[in-house]
């Protein structure tokens, strides 16, 4: 017995000395708080006077706020951003951090568990509801009261999104839109005019006269276009349309314009508790979209959308129209091939009609640097910054003088953007991004649902009701 | 029962130094293993999104558990798995060992066999990935060469779970091979030459002897393939996660998918433990039924 109790002291002593080294090797560095070397060891250090009526420099020691972004084109916009930001306000640096949007999500919540979030991150109408409702965020309306900050000068809609009884969670950086995007060397072969194609019109019947573009640039391997009665779908090698993909819960750029332009709505606004996934009207739009390969074979399988991506096909010539993001405009027109443009989304049966989302900047409350965090939100969010950000070209800031700048630079690449900034002014042009709570699960089923539609597993109707049924559910 | 014998000093050394060889694994196995698990299972009373405090909830996640038709559908895509993986590869193993055992000992032969096994899993699944692609992968521009319509493989809900298994025999069934050829060194030369003398064909030595004398190690390479079998995640988490729609949905992929996109972990932890009893459960059955502590060679 006494040899098993000395045994248990033994390895028990080995436990022992296995946790100190380990504490020791992570204590070691704490244990000079002289040195300081890095501006990030010295945001260790307490904060001496957070006079809660202090705007800048509230603090002279040096902080570095990290600021996360998922797209990859907008980082050296904010990199420079945060250039002017330090030399206007020396005592803090701001790190900016890029992961692609599905490492970019799993680093900010499981950041926020393991308290290593960043300070400022972009945020995504789909994703902060359930943040702010899981208090992640930090409020910003006492901010933005204190500092008196204009919210009307974000172009229209936009400011209102972030709000929710009264709290504010985030100030408007940018907004997009969705465009027709063409391969101009596929048109003028087929004979078809960049203004036939802005004034298409569609319906979920038969597609419209966008159905019959689209038919006119399929092409299969003896040349026939899908209009042609020898056309052969199993050996087409140039597609008219390729799709975006499922679409999931949203369908921003795969099929949200084709709904909503045939009358159907996702649900009754800002923090509804019901979707109506199961309307006549959204079935019929989605059935014709999947029918594009299903039925017609003049759109790529999904399998295919699936491996390389809407972009690539596109991109790599395979084939004619795609729809797509403002945010995409620098992906189809680098390095490509082929002459891109942009058109006007066909008029459907409500008229044209686009998603129009908007992404922010919200503070984690978790950042040890709240007051230096909502420096630099308010910045980015500011003219000043959203200037600089429109210089870049690369995406359309939340303040018009930013959308100006940003037309400057897409005119001097060339490039004429007019079709998501004419859809955007348009009256009735958009409907907003959809916002409720459940997101993170609503997202797993339609995904699923939708896919099971494009490969012709069920008929829209019936998957889109099981979806509506499954997706309400969450909120009872 | 001559333990006693002997001077207790020794017996205590000899306790002692068994401890400290003992200890680092206790210590992990404690730490990594047991704590999580007793942390998982009262987990699973609760329901946790990570960030707000676990709420208790009882057996409602269990009651929900049995009512949950994409749970079953998961484990049935996990059987189909399982069912596709372990026959082949097994068979496919003990054919290449067999024959190793037969033709050559060369360690060359026998580390080209282990190559694929000591590649890290993502690295599989990615160069297969681009190899099966539908659009641009080697594999179809060879199919379409030779005149044949390309094929979707992981982007077809028919095809994707036996490409999966298909990659996934390619990687293990030469490790597989390797543990099996080792055993059948243990089988004594003797046997087989008196089985000549008395006039037996190869089909016979291999069904009346091999077989019987390598049941320790194809108990022990059963038990350890099925179980990683179930535990299929990585090849699936680069290459379809889970689709399409929810084809390869294997439970790993549903613990996956309810833990970190969801951020339900009580339900996902409910998930869990059944998949532990479901695997304790196989596992009991496997040792009870093959015996697998003895060998026909006493």
């Amino acid at each position: 017995m006494r040899s098993r109790i000395n045994a248990l002291a033994l390895a028990l002593s080995i436990a022992a000395s296995m946790l100190l080294v380990a504490c020791g090797g992570a204590a070691a560095p704490a244990a000079e708080p002289t040195k300081a070397p890095d501006a990030a060891a010295a945001t260790e250090a307490p904060m001496a006077t957070e006079a809660p009526a202090a705007t800048a420099a509230a603090s002279t020691d040096a902080v570095t706020i990290r600021y996360g972004l998922w797209d990859g084109n907008q980082q050296p916009a904010y990199e420079a951003c945060a250039a002017a930001f330090t030399k206007a306000n020396p005592s803090i640096t701001v790190k900016v951090e890029q992961a692609g949007w599905g490492d970019y999500w799993n680093g900010v919540q499981t950041g926020m568990v393991s308290d290593t979030a960043p300070d400022v991150f972009t945020n995504h109408l789909a994703k902060y509801p359930e943040f702010a409702s899981k208090e992640q965020l930090v409020d910003l309306k006492p901010f933005i009261d204190r500092d008196g900050v204009d919210t009307k000068q974000y172009l229209a809609g936009l400011g209102d999104l972030w709000g929710r009884d009264g709290k504010v969670y985030g100030l408007p950086k940018d907004w997009d839109t969705i465009a027709v995007v063409y391969n101009q060397d596929m048109l003028d072969k087929a004979g078809v005019t960049v203004d036939e194609l802005n004034n298409a019109d569609w319906n979920a019947k038969d597609g419209g006269s966008f159905g019959q573009i689209i038919k006119k640039l399929t092409l299969d391997a003896n040349g026939k276009n899908a209009l042609d009665k020898a056309f052969d779908k199993t050996k087409v090698v140039q597609y008219g349309f390729i799709p975006g993909g499922g679409g999931g819960a949203y369908g921003q750029t795969q099929w949200s314009h084709w709904a909503v332009s045939n009358g159907f709505k996702f649900n009754d606004g800002l923090y509804a508790t019901k979707y109506y996934y199961d309307d006549p009207k959204l079935a019929e739009t989605i059935q014709w979209y999947a029918n594009l390969n299903l039925v017609d074979g003049v759109a790529p399988a999904l399998a295919d959308i699936k491996s390389l991506g809407a972009n690539a096909l596109f991109t790599g010539g395979k084939g004619a129209l795609t729809t797509d993001g403002s945010w995409m405009i620098g992906s189809y027109t680098k390095d490509t091939k082929f002459k891109v443009g942009f058109a006007r989304l066909p008029k459907g049966p409500e008229g044209r009609k686009s998603m129009f989302n908007g992404l922010a900047d919200s503070i984690w409350v978790g950042s040890k640097h709240q007051e230096q965090a909502w420096q630099w939100l308010k910045f980015a969010s500011s003219p000043a910054c959203e200037n600089i950000v429109g210089s870049y070209g690369v995406v359309f800031p939340a303040i018009q003088s930013g959308v100006d700048a940003a037309l400057a630079a897409y005119k001097a690449k060339g490039l004429d953007v007019s079709a998501f900034t004419a859809q955007a002014t348009e009256a009735n042009g958009t409907f907003l991004f959809p916002v409720t709570d459940h997101a993170s699960e609503i997202g797993p089923i339609m995904d699923a649902l939708m896919d099971s539609i494009m490969l012709g597993e069920k008929t829209a109707a019936a998957g889109l009701k099981e979806g509506n049924d499954q997706v309400n559910a969450l909120f009872k | 029962m001559t333990t006693h014998r002997q001077p207790r000093l020794a017996a205590r050394r000899e306790a002692l130094y068994a401890w400290a060889f003992v200890a680092p694994s206790l210590i992990g196995f404690l730490i990594f293993f047991a704590v999580p698990s007793v942390r998982g299972l009262l987990m699973s009373f609760t329901n946790w999104d990570l960030l707000r405090p676990a709420k208790f909830v009882g057996v409602a996640n269990y009651v929900r558990l049995f009512g949950d038709a994409d749970f079953r559908h998961a484990l049935k895509v996990t059987g189909y798995y399982v069912l596709m993986n372990i026959p082949i590869q097994t068979t496919l193993a003990l054919g290449i060992a067999v024959m190793m055992d037969k033709f050559s000992k060369s360690t060359i032969i026998r580390g080209i066999l282990v190559l694929p096994w000591l590649l890290p899993n993502i690295v599989v699944a990615l160069i297969w990935l681009w190899l099966l692609d539908p659009t641009m992968g080697f594999l179809n521009q060879i199919i379409m060469g030779l005149g044949f319509q390309r094929q979707p493989f992981l982007g077809s809900i028919d095809q994707a779970m036996p490409t999966i298994a298909a990659i996934n025999i390619w990687r293990h069934a030469g490790y597989t091979a390797i543990l099996i050829y080792a055993g059948l060194q243990t089988i004594p030369k003797e046997v087989y030459e008196a089985a000549a003398i008395d006039g037996a064909n190869e089909q016979q030595m291999f069904f009346g002897i091999t077989i019987p004398l390598l049941r320790p190690v194809l108990v022990f390479v059963l038990v350890t393939t099925i179980i990683g079998s179930f535990q299929i995640f990585d090849t699936i988490a680069i290459t379809t996660k889970g689709g399409p729609v929810d084809a390869t949905r294997v439970v790993y992929w549903y613990i996956y998918e309810y833990a970190f996109v969801r951020f339900k972990m009580g339900y996902a932890t409910t998930i869990s433990v059944a998949l532990f009893v479901i695997l304790i459960t196989i596992t009991f059955i496997q040792m009870r039924y093959f015996n697998a502590n003895s060998s026909d060679l006493d």
